[in-house]
């Protein structure tokens, strides 16, 4: 049986953990000491030895995407945080930042040591502002303690850092688009090669990484790559946030090994909520295609949910049961990708606008059979051929739930309208007398 | 074409080509600050504006007009990027942004119903203000609180596991002026500017205040404390090559 493995947010329940002092009360700030002490490109060994693989969804390597910068390009590096947790479903960068900071800053710290950079970003949604004023107090703290600014711990490196607030886009956590915006221009992607590590940020070498990413860095660092491969699976190495939502008892942040599964999550969650079934669930958001009660038994490390037929993505389990309209649910995701879409590529931009418009009239009972070949047709011109993943992201809702669920759909175009009361999903659904109030 | 205004009208008249002086004059320092903090002054950009977002609760053509000039930009080039980010209000609103989460998990545990309540109970629209300029409801993508379902932000701060009845009478309270705070956040609610001038990169020392995670970013640690789990001991861990070389 697997068991939760509490790291990052092992301090949580201390009122004080997102203060220096309640942070280095449990050991914080020991990892930079210790890495201060070490050669910096056998900091970056350690990572890629650890597996670490990134927590912002696509799963690349962290210490591989570290061992790309060119050593003889003579542009400063950078590092640039991402913070933009935005992705639907997705909740653990922001209730981190909250909770303890200084995890964020001191893995901050390390990485920039360890790809000898002096200058640092965390760009952070700006949907959120006590997080931002808990991101600035952290940095200015550990800058007054001598953790951050010149001269750090006195080793003679020197690191600035900087938070950054977006204003509202998701297409600001695709890392390109991010740079974009970070430069002081509208979020669009950029046409990769180059990547980052070779033009990133000023066209200058750098460095994007996730939030828990960095934040799991000084564990690494702490502990040893044995401690952290004696979690996870061979090639999911390590521990992370799974993040239960929806019409689970229990829903909340469950910090534990990869590989671990749906079902093994849910006994922890206290399960469906009482009298109600599974029925849809995402993996890692909604860009990851959505599972069904066949796959609770599904390891949940990226090569299991690959072969699954999904993606691991973020971690974002958000669980649907048997009052949930699958037709509304896509339709919404669908309606979010349309109003994110960045508009740069033609696929994108008006696959998922007629999207919107075959799904809404599905919804509303107005569809026919024929919509639910549009879609996939619009799916065939938007996987794969959209300039970055937004694109593809929101064909994955759209597919598995014709693939899953097809007879849903149909039931729609056959009776003319929606079969589901909307108001038994909602949260006070299952009271006695309703207290939705307007309906 | 942009002399500056001598009336402190801002809302009703003409909208002005430029801030006053004394604005230009009370925030220059301000927009120094932020674009010092940065490699190459463009990226001070995004801040900018939330900083004339502080000054006068949306951005207009004459906050739009002192970033251009803070940072050598055209006006097109500043009008460029702040259409494209929502959070910039390209016009006035209230003091408090009411923002319901629609998205497809919110929606589904009862957003859509918070925000037809809400449209009901304040008779205005998607993205329209209450006649005493108190409230601008509109509806919301994900805030990254799924746990929290159904989630409101106003002025982009938590109120977690709304209701109907909670949300209207949080917006109630607000036009009333009553205290309201937010489920993690600081201690009282600050306003829509007060939020943007944070945003802009300026503390209110109010860091300190909240709490630093409520329940549902609690529920895997308080299990894991109740069954005695914790993770792998570093000077202690269990052998398992044997089973890892064995499953290749």
């Amino acid at each position: 049986m697997t068991t939760l493995t509490p790291i990052l947010s092992k301090n949580w329940d201390r009122p004080d953990s997102f203060t220096l002092e309640g942070y280095q009360a449990t050991g914080g700030y020991g990892a930079l000491r210790t890495a201060l002490g070490m050669d910096p490109d056998s900091i970056v060994d350690l990572v890629k030895k650890s597996g670490l693989r990134g927590r912002g969804g696509a799963g690349f390597p962290t210490g591989m995407k570290w061992g790309f910068l060119p050593a003889d390009n003579p542009n400063p590096r950078y590092l640039v945080v991402n913070a933009d947790e935005s992705e639907p479903g997705t909740c653990k960068d922001i209730p981190l930042m909250l909770a303890n900071p200084h995890a964020l800053v001191e893995g901050v710290a390390i990485a920039a040591y360890a790809i000898r950079s002096s200058q640092a970003f965390i760009y952070v949604r700006g949907e959120v502002v006590h997080v931002v004023r808990r991101l600035r107090q952290a940095v200015a703290d550990a800058q007054e303690a001598g953790l951050l600014g010149k001269d750090v711990l006195g080793s003679g490196f020197d690191l600035d850092v900087v938070v950054h607030a977006g204003a509202g886009a998701y297409i600001c956590g695709e890392e390109t688009a991010l740079l974009d915006s970070l430069e002081g221009y509208r979020g669009q992607p950029r046409l990769k090669p180059p990547f980052p590590a070779v033009a990133g940020l000023y066209a200058s070498p750098t460095v994007v990484n996730n939030v828990e990413s960095i934040a799991s860095v000084p564990s690494i660092v702490a502990n040893g790559t044995e401690w952290f491969t004696s979690m996870g699976t061979e090639k999911s190495a390590g521990f992370g946030f799974f993040s239960l939502s929806g019409h689970v008892a229990n829903p909340g942040q469950y910090e534990a090994p990869l590989g671990i599964t749906l079902r093994e999550l849910l006994d922890m969650a206290g399960g469906i909520r009482s009298g109600h079934q599974l029925k849809f669930w995402t993996p890692g958001g909604s860009s990851t295609p959505i599972f069904t009660d066949e796959h609770l038994d599904t390891p949940l490390d990226f090569e299991s949910v690959g072969a699954a037929g999904s993606m691991l993505g973020t971690r974002a389990l958000q669980i649907f049961d048997e009052t949930t309209c699958v037709v509304r649910a896509v339709g919404r995701w669908i309606a979010f990708y349309a109003h994110e879409s960045c508009g740069k590529c033609t696929p994108c931009r008006e696959g998922n606008f007629w999207m919107v418009q075959v799904l809404d009239r599905l919804e509303r009972g107005q569809g026919t059979e024929a919509d639910l070949d549009k879609l996939l047709d619009i799916c065939d011109n938007l996987l794969g051929r959209s300039f970055c993943a937004l694109g593809d992201g929101a064909t994955s809702p759209v597919m598995s739930s014709i693939k899953y669920f097809r007879q849903e759909y149909i039931d729609h175009v056959e009776r003319g309208g929606c079969p589901f009361d909307h108001t038994k999903a909602t949260l006070w659904g299952d009271q006695p007398t309703s207290t939705g109030g307007h309906q | 074409m942009n002399e500056h205004e001598n009336t402190e009208t801002t809302e009703a008249a003409e909208p002005r080509e430029a801030f006053p002086a004394e604005v230009t004059a009370r925030l220059e320092p301000d927009a120094k600050e932020i674009i010092g903090r940065y490699p190459r002054q463009r990226s001070a950009l995004l801040p900018l504006l939330h900083l004339v977002q502080a000054e006068e609760g949306h951005v207009s053509k004459a906050g739009m007009r002192f970033c251009a000039d803070q940072l050598d930009l055209t006006l097109a080039e500043v009008n460029a990027v702040a259409t494209f980010y929502t959070m910039y209000r390209r016009r006035p609103g209230g003091d408090y942004q009411v923002g319901v989460c629609t998205n497809t998990l919110c929606a589904v545990m009862g957003g859509d119903e918070i925000f037809q309540s809400l449209k009901d109970h304040l008779e205005v629209g998607n993205s329209e203000t209450t006649g005493d300029g108190k409230v601008t409801l509109e509806h919301v993508e994900c805030n990254a609180a799924c746990d929290f379902a159904p989630v409101v932000m106003v002025n982009w701060e938590f109120f977690d596991n709304q209701t109907p009845e909670t949300a209207r009478k949080l917006v109630d309270d607000l036009r009333l002026g009553n205290d309201v705070a937010p489920t993690r956040g600081p201690a009282s609610l600050c306003t829509w500017k007060q939020a943007s001038r944070v945003l802009a990169g300026f503390d209110d020392g109010r860091a300190g205040e909240g709490v630093q995670a409520a329940e549902p970013s609690l529920a895997g640690l308080r299990l894991a404390r109740e069954r005695g789990w914790s993770a792998p001991d570093p000077n202690d861990l269990p052998p398992r090559e044997q089973g890892e070389e064995d499953a290749k």
